[in-house]
């Protein structure tokens, strides 16, 4: 009667999948008085009233029930409307969109429809922690493509190519990209098509950030004809409307390919938390203003939290997306992990080593300037004074 | 890129030129230049803080009093409003459309104190027909920033 009986029935690809690993961090400065953290993923921005309103409203009327499964079709076709209005991209509300338990879920169930094992998923890192994870829950094998800080972390053609086996049945993108900051413009994306078009593979394309872009317009590799047919669109309200918790993200997509990806929301989620839906809906009816305001928020730190980064005597590609800077730390000697625990140790500052990105990411370190300037210039100080140090133990 | 900076010194003024300078992708020099031509254009006319003063002890009434006026040839409603906008107790004074004519708001130490000041200045003041007194119980809100709306950073520590 004990657990190390049953313990040899867990799967083994679950096993050999890693916990998102920076569990160290999280305990060390929880007991930290005076820390700031520069490592939360996630807005600080409260979600915009209006549409917190509209999921209270929703309790108060007594809508506590399931909805359809796709989602409601009032919200669908907002996100059709949205789709268009913001990116150029169609999609019909009755069968091309699927509403889901955020852009997280809208991961899952469109690796889980194309990959098993003995197939093969190309996941350029660094990225997202949660691709790869995904990919090994369902046996295949993730092959990953190094990006590059000198391609400004854009995904090259000749690299997806090099990649492509038999096997390879989908391809994840993630752009404006976690952790880099790194955004692809049409060119990029015209280059990478001509690679793919021809290609048998799906590309799977998480578009969470794309309202954070700060140089031009987003560009999705939907745009392009020849891809659309075989590119899964996740997008969400977690990052743009501040909405994590609610947890609502959608998936657009060809028909036949969403009725497949539907069967697995069906049987495991139902539909998503239905207050959110309702939410969801005022936050695309009424939230333009609100989403610039946050962005044109985010820009300004943006530039303070890269031009205080360099001064500090770090290398760091500029990021034109998402709310991440991605600094090259190697010219203080130190690994990742030795740089980020030392920051933390010893001027209370926590940011996220490279390295949980992916292997390439070792090197660098993710910050986020999703918190408040004062929160920003305080790093940047204690940070500075920090490399300083470093740099001179190493003379 | 003046409209610019006045959108983000109306968030906080106490940005330092350099940090301003960055977020406009433009040089200190030229934020400070930038200032000091608005300062004295009079397009920016004050730097002030917004204070609760509830939290410290110092009783402060505030009243907003509708005032109706007979406007005067030749002046309009100008004449009178800068009589009374020149008291140091009105902290506030604008033309209104409506039922009344001009809004003061008076501070002051006590209720009493404001209620005289009403009565014995504001009152009397020829042009003056009615003043309706209003006063403020408690301020939930002013120039964009709630009052007690401050509450911790309760994120997780970490997220990917």
């Amino acid at each position: 009667m004990s657990i190390s009986r049953i313990r040899g029935l867990i799967k083994k690809n679950i096993l050999d999948t890693p916990p998102s690993g920076i569990r160290k961090y999280f305990d060390l400065i929880n007991e930290m008085k005076g820390a700031i953290s520069l490592g939360i993923g996630e807005p600080d921005f409260e979600t915009p009233w209006t549409i917190r309103e509209e999921g209270i409203y929703s309790l108060e009327k007594g809508r506590t029930h399931y909805s359809s499964n796709a989602g409601f079709i009032e919200l669908r076709e907002e996100i059709s409307r949205y789709m268009e209005r913001k990116f150029g991209l169609k999609y019909d509300p009755r069968d091309e969109i699927l509403v889901t338990v955020g852009g997280s879920e809208a991961i899952d169930i469109a690796v889980r429809t194309f990959a098993g094992p003995g197939d093969e998923v190309i996941v350029p890192e660094p990225s997202f922690v949660a691709y790869k994870g995904c990919v090994m829950f369902t046996g295949a094998k993730p092959v990953t493509i190094e990006l590059k800080a000198e391609n400004r972390f854009r995904l090259k053609p000749e690299q997806v190519l090099e990649a492509i086996t038999e096997r390879t049945r989908a391809i994840i993108i993630g752009y404006p990209n976690n952790p880099t900051g790194a955004t692809m413009d049409y060119e990029d994306y015209a280059a990478l098509v001509e690679v793919l078009k021809d290609k048998d593979i799906v590309v799977i394309s998480d578009e969470l950030y794309a309202e954070l872009t700060y140089h031009g317009k987003h560009v999705s590799i939907a745009r392009f004809p020849e891809m659309k047919y075989k590119t899964i669109v996740i997008n969400g309200f977690s990052k743009a409307f501040a909405m994590t918790g609610w947890r609502i993200g959608f998936v657009c997509c060809n028909a036949e390919i969403l009725e497949q990806m539907k069967k697995i929301h069906q049987y495991a989620l139902m539909c998503s938390p239905t207050t959110a839906q309702y939410a969801a809906i005022e936050a695309l009816r009424n939230g333009d203003d609100e989403v610039r305001r946050m962005t044109d928020e985010y820009n300004r730190r943006r530039l303070v939290m890269v031009d205080g980064l360099r001064k500090a005597g770090l290398d760091c590609f500029e990021p034109v997306g998402a709310f991440y800077v991605f600094p090259d730390i190697t010219s203080t000697g130190l690994s990742s992990d030795s740089f980020c625990e030392r920051l933390l140790m010893e001027e209370k500052v926590l940011m996220v080593p490279g390295n949980a990105f992916g292997a390439c990411g070792e090197g660098f370190v993710r910050a986020t300037y999703a918190t408040s300037i004062e929160n920003i210039r305080e790093a940047l100080t204690r940070i500075a004074r920090f490399v300083e140090r470093v740099k001179n133990e190493k003379k | 890129m003046k409209k610019e900076l006045l959108n983000i010194l109306k968030r906080n003024c106490r940005l330092t030129c350099d940090e301003i300078a960055v977020m406009l992708g433009t040089t200190a020099e030229e934020v400070e230049e930038a200032m000091k031509e608005l300062d004295e254009k009079g397009v920016i006319l004050a730097y002030n803080a917004l204070i609760d003063w509830e939290k410290v002890d110092e009783e402060i009434v505030t009243a907003y009093i509708e005032v109706k006026v007979t406007p005067q040839r030749g002046q309009g409603y100008d004449k009178v409003a800068e009589r009374i906008y020149k008291y140091p107790q009105v902290t506030a004074c604008c033309l209104m459309s409506g039922g009344f004519d001009l809004f003061v708001v008076v501070e002051g130490k006590t209720m009493k104190e404001v209620a005289l000041f009403v009565a014995e200045k504001l009152a009397p003041i020829e042009s003056v027909l009615s003043c309706a007194t209003h006063f403020v119980l408690k301020k939930y809100k002013e120039n964009n920033v709630v009052f007690n709306g401050y509450h911790k950073d309760d994120r997780e520590a970490v997220v990917l």
